[in-house]
């Protein structure tokens, strides 16, 4: 460990005060290569028979990531002046390359060229920093030159004409992105290239392409001074822009300086800013606020809604806007959402994105380069001109596409094709798309994450047994009650009579913690997933197979670790003492849902077990009622479930999924379960428990479920959460489902529950509304959810068995696993959805239905309804699109009803409706579902 | 952010396990009895001692041992914002009680009952470990007094970022509010006599970091026994002996 004894002190710039920082030089950075004789070449990456060894530039790294991460490109020194310079720029691309570099499949080699004693160059009087590091890249590509002889060939990569001059003029070899990709003779590399954007090539190729087109058609960005100056002076608002899923000409951007969401209406406004950008937003004046008021269900352009899966939750939901207020008559109320437009864009969210190419007709001179529009599967993103070499292969492909840049003469931004994923409409490649557009990662899991497993067979050890912290309760009666064909069993129950006559029940949870230990790759692999995530056709997995299936699901007849949460409960269902400990359990039946309930129905079955299942049902039942009697919410989804057939994986049969009383036994149990462990973990760490809380709805996300129901005449009360489960209970129509309709546009209302860290939040903010609880966590799915990992090693160390891992003290980190999984948890949601969507659509494909429907919404030019059976929500026209707002239907919005002209036909909300719906082709490899009235 | 970068460099070029330049130099203040200077890095720091010497105070006189005082200072200058700090502030005034402690526990005050040593420290340059840079020049001034000791005191300090132990940290590592432990160390007597730490760390890495810590101190134990030494030598050659 010899380091070398020179130090030259770095000052940095940046404040006023002058900062100095010592800067060792050292002379034990190596290069590398492994054929270099002088250095340590065990920690090499370099390949031994690399003939060429590229340098790369700071904007090539910048530019040029997509062609980076393709294997093609290999043997790169990546220079630590670099990757700082990426660093400062992009967070997102350094953190893409830092993954390359560690990557034990590429050849990526750090070299820290700024503390070699070599390299290091020192900032010359009237050098830039810009130059300087140019000049430290080009010094370090000639040391490796030097350094290693002959042995290779390096190449310098840059797309800056100056520095590949100086550095030709140096001795060192130098080409542009270009003509590097060119030489690889690799076509479909040459789609990944990203074109120089810079401003005047953009000019020129607008100029010889499209001439009619060259006109601004964006107002400029302000700069960032401006900007601000604007924010500090309360002029501009900064905020996050989310589009709205379901109309992406409408945006909205929450600012805090104003306290409220601002709309912003049409691309114009919004002003190039994508999704999930942070903008700096000017508010219009107040009477332009109300400008676009009469939505319809399709807009502007060739945008229409699609047939999608009936929303569960407010944050699924379309959002709504007051268009309400204005239209009823009263002129004075104008909208009171401030609307405003982008005036400059302070971070870019760009990433890439999946989609496929629009249709379109093959350019004469095929072959050559062709420009064309790519469209996002998601639809809050706009197209994306692209260039491509390989429009053939490409336009019946998904592809993926990466943005580039938008410049203010085109209507779309330009991007660069990144790789294909497969068909459209095949379902693998579908399935590909869902996952990749929600984030989630199906790679199976690495080497070193397998080695963190026991092994195999496992089973339980006389050391496990002898283990003073586990209590042996494998002489207990405990059985599981599961979906059918459920491989993933992490819960099991049993139920005791006393002798005093009161009951004895446990429940006992898979004991994941005691094979996933704390900051093992196992246990940060699985941080990351969050959730296993549940597609129609297949299970993506939180932790790896042998223990999601073997080792930690609680089979029956196989002895298993468990974590036990034992109570001892009168009949009439109270809780007298609560224990919880680490056991070991053998299942005696592992039932499904349908099998328990009929044991419990069947009344000839006197077996011990079927007696426990009553028992457990009848508390279960008064539990039930006093959580209701709390306040607590039935609601109601809409929850389809596929038959699959099991050789072609197409769906046979689709249904609602039914819910028995078993499945509320069990639910029941593991809410109490959640309960107990929350309130325990929360006494003993009380600012560093991961609780789960569901905030209150605010009166005006429940504005909807109220419009809607005085429009039928029913009036809900919904002060609180009692009183809303009041006035649902009462809410019965003429006809059975009316109860059901209602409690499910209700929950489409509330938004959803999250994850958070205890010390985050004060008490009163704990609360969870939905199951009127104060305090809730997630204590009773280890095998799929992380959180309850997490909540299992805090009730561990609460009692005592383990310390807290040292992660619990570190509150910025605990907050941001928080959002993580909040964040997984919701894309894995949306992934099943669109699963579930997507084999709505394979399923109608050759199966034309007539069903039964129920208006859910009246728009001006039809209405959408929801398709009980089938758990469907989608538009029905009553106008034809292309003649607009055709006169002949009027809206009433107070009724909520769509009336003909002549009077003669009306359709009000609730209204039954027979509807037929069919797979349609408009355009080819386009299919969707359509709804026609019958 | 990213202390230590996945090469293993810190972002002044040490690994975590380095420390940064050390220098000393014996004999800065003629006036005083003893005197030294200390750098580590970019922290320099001057120490003078005066004593053992008569109370000034008749109160304070203790009747079987000596008093030693203390007083920690910084340079206006020393950090290099033109900011005039008050005397005696909370940070001095506890930085001079850290050090006082420190070194009573290794002067043999028995043998100079009733009268007073003084140590004098000022912080010439700050860029981090400036208490434990003190200690070192404290010890070395009294070496150079000829006070009697126990051992040579040392102190070094240690932290733990990005999951990582580091030692020696630099006024950048020190500000970014993770665990920093200080150990004042008698090498020769392996007892340690002052440690303090800011944050909090689990005893496990805790235990860590404190070793790592007290190797530190072992190395600057080491380099001001050879200053000394070569101190000596030069001291006997102006003597002529």
């Amino acid at each position: 460990m010899l380091h070398s004894k020179t130090f030259v002190k770095k000052t940095r710039g940046g404040k006023v005060n002058k900062q100095v920082r010592e800067h060792y030089l050292r002379d034990d950075i190596y290069c590398g290569a492994p054929i270099c004789k002088l250095c340590d070449s065990s920690a090499a990456r370099l390949s031994p028979s690399a003939s060429t060894i590229l340098v790369l530039d700071t904007n090539v790294v910048l530019n040029q990531i997509d062609l980076l991460e393709n294997s093609a490109i290999d043997d790169v020194v990546m220079l630590s002046v670099v990757l700082d310079e990426v660093k400062n720029k992009n967070m997102g691309v350094y953190n893409r390359v830092r993954a390359l570099c560690s990557n034990s499949l590429r050849r990526f080699f750090v070299f820290a060229n700024e503390h070699h004693k070599d390299t290091f160059v020192k900032e010359m009087a009237k050098e830039s920093k810009n130059d300087r590091n140019d000049r430290a890249i080009r010094v370090a590509a000639q040391w490796y030159q030097s350094h290693l002889g002959g042995a290779a060939r390096v190449l310098l990569i840059t797309n800056d004409k100056e520095n590949k001059r100086k550095a030709i003029a140096e001795g060192i070899s130098a080409e542009t992105i270009e003509s590097y990709v060119k030489s690889l003779d690799r076509p479909d590399l040459l789609d990944l290239v990203v074109q120089p954007s810079s401003e005047d090539v953009e000019m020129e190729e607008v100029e010889d392409l499209r001439p009619s087109k060259r006109k601004v058609i964006y107002t400029e960005h302000k700069p960032m001074s401006e900007i601000t100056s604007g924010l500090h002076r309360g002029i501009y608002h900064q905020g996050k822009l989310r589009v709205n899923r379901y109309n992406p000409f409408e945006a909205y951007v929450g600012s805090e300086s104003i306290g409220d969401e601002i709309i912003i209406y049409g691309r114009t406004n919004m002003n190039r800013a994508f999704d999930g950008d942070i903008v700096a937003v000017e508010l219009l004046p107040q009477d332009q606020w109300h400008e676009e008021k009469s939505l319809s269900i399709a807009d502007e352009e060739d945008e229409e809604e699609d047939v999608h899966l009936a929303p569960s939750s407010a944050d699924d939901a379309p959002r709504t806007t007051n268009l309400v207020q204005g239209s009823a008559g009263d002129t004075n109320a104008v909208s009171s959402r401030p609307s405003g437009c982008v005036v400059g864009i302070i971070k870019r969210n760009w990433h890439s994105y999946c989609g496929s190419l629009e249709p379109m007709p093959m350019p004469a001179g095929s072959g050559g380069t062709a420009h064309a529009l790519f469209v996002s599967k998601d639809r809050r993103i706009p197209k994306i001109r692209i260039h491509t070499r390989q429009l053939e292969n490409l336009l019946d492909k998904r592809i993926i596409v990466a943005v580039d840049s938008w410049d203010r003469l085109s209507r779309y931004p330009s991007g660069h094709y990144v790789r294909t994923i497969g068909e459209i409409g095949d379902r693998d490649t579908e399935s590909e798309v869902v996952l990749i557009e929600n984030d989630i990662n199906s790679r199976p899991f690495s080497s070193q994450v397998l080695a963190c497993l026991p092994p195999l067979p496992w089973s339980v050890s006389s050391e496990d047994l002898a283990n003073p912290i586990r209590q042996d309760l494998r002489d207990l009666r405990v059985f599981s009650v599961d979906p059918p064909g459920c491989k993933d069993i992490d819960d099991a129950l049993h139920c005791t009579a006393l002798p005093s006559g009161n009951f004895e029940v446990g429940v006992h949870i898979a004991d994941v913690t005691n094979f996933v230990h704390p900051g093992s790759p196992l246990d940060d692999e699985a941080s990351q997933r969050g959730t296993s995530v549940y597609l129609v056709e297949r299970r993506i997995d939180m932790l790896p197979k042998p223990l999601t299936e073997d080792i930690c699901s609680l089979r029956s007849d196989v002895e298993r670790l468990a974590f036990s949460v034992i109570w001892e409960v009168t009949p009439e269902a109270d809780i007298i003492s609560t224990r919880f400990m680490k056991s070991v359990i053998k299942s005696c039946a592992a039932l499904s849902y349908i099998e328990a309930q009929a044991r419990m129905d069947d009344s000839r079955l006197m077996d011990p077990l079927t007696t426990d299942l009553r028992n457990m049902n009848v508390l279960a039942k008064k539990m039930r009622s006093r959580r209701i009697e709390r306040g607590a919410l039935t609601l109601a989804s809409a929850e389809v479930k596929f038959q699959i057939d099991t050789e072609t994986h197409d769906p046979l049969d689709v249904g609602m999924y039914q819910i028995r009383e078993a499945n509320q036994m069990v639910e029941e149990f593991m809410l109490a379960a959640n309960v107990s462990v929350a309130d325990k973990i929360l006494k003993h760490f009380s600012l560093c428990s991961l609780l789960r809380r569901h905030p209150s709805p605010t009166r005006e996300m429940l504005e909807p479920l109220l419009r809607t129901a005085a429009a039928v005449g029913l009036n809900l009360d919904v002060s609180s959460s009692k009183a809303l489960a009041e006035s649902l209970d009462r809410a019965v129509g003429d006809d059975p489902y009316f109860n059901k309709l209602i409690r499910i546009l209700a929950t489409r209302c509330m938004t959803q529950a999250v994850y958070f860290c205890s010390g985050d939040l004060s008490p009163p903010e704990y609360h969870h509304y939905g199951l009127a609880a104060p305090l809730y966590t997630h204590f009773t799915s280890p095998i799929r959810r992380y959180a309850d990992v997490i909540v299992h090693r805090l009730l561990s160390a609460s009692l005592g068995i383990y310390k807290l891992p040292s992660i619990f003290q570190d509150r910025p980190q605990l907050t941001s696993i928080a959002d993580n999984l909040n964040y997984r948890h919701r894309n894995a949601q949306m992934a099943s959805r669109a699963s579930v969507e997507l084999h709505t659509l394979i399923y109608f494909r050759k199966r034309p239905t007539d069903t039964e429907a129920r208006v859910v919404k009246i728009r001006s030019n039809g209405f959408i309804v929801f398709v009980p059976k089938y758990g469907i929500e989608g538009p029905v026209y009553l106008t034809a699109r292309s003649e607009k707002g055709g006169g002949e239907w009027f809206v009433d919005e107070q009724q909520q009803k769509i009336k003909k002209m002549d009077g003669s036909l009306s359709y009000s909300v609730l209204q039954t409706v027979r509807i037929h719906m069919e797979v349609v082709e408009p355009q080819p490899n386009r299919p969707k579902l359509q709804l026609t009235l019958t | 952010m990213e202390f230590v970068s996945p090469e293993g460099l810190r972002l002044d070029g040490r690994r975590p396990m380095e420390m940064r330049q050390i220098r000393a130099e014996i004999g800065a203040v003629t006036k005083a009895d003893g005197s030294a200077v200390f750098e580590m890095g970019n922290t320099k720091v001057i120490a003078a001692v005066y004593g053992p010497r008569e109370v000034q105070n008749r109160s304070q006189q203790i009747n079987d041992q000596a008093l030693v005082r203390c007083e920690y200072s910084m340079a206006n200058f020393s950090t290099g914002d033109r900011m005039r700090k008050p005397k005696g502030d909370r940070r001095s005034t506890e930085i001079s009680l850290v050090i006082r402690q420190t070194m009573e526990a290794c002067i043999l005050t028995h043998l100079m009952p009733r009268s007073q040593i003084d140590i004098f420290v000022q912080v010439l340059q700050a860029d981090g470990g400036t208490r434990s840079a003190c200690i070192n020049a404290a010890t070395l001034a009294l070496a150079d007094a000829g006070i009697p000791m126990r051992d040579l005191v040392t102190s070094c300090s240690s932290g733990y970022l990005n999951s990582t132990p580091l030692l020696d940290l630099n006024y950048v590592e020190d500000s970014a509010g993770g665990p920093d432990v200080t150990v004042g160390f008698l090498p020769k007597l392996d007892k340690v006599t002052l440690l303090q730490m800011d944050s909090k760390l689990p005893i496990d890495i805790f235990e860590n970091v404190m070793q790592l810590a007290i190797e530190g101190c072992k190395a600057i134990a080491n380099y001001i026994r050879e200053i000394m030494l070569e101190n000596t030598k030069q001291l006997e050659y102006r003597r002529g002996i």
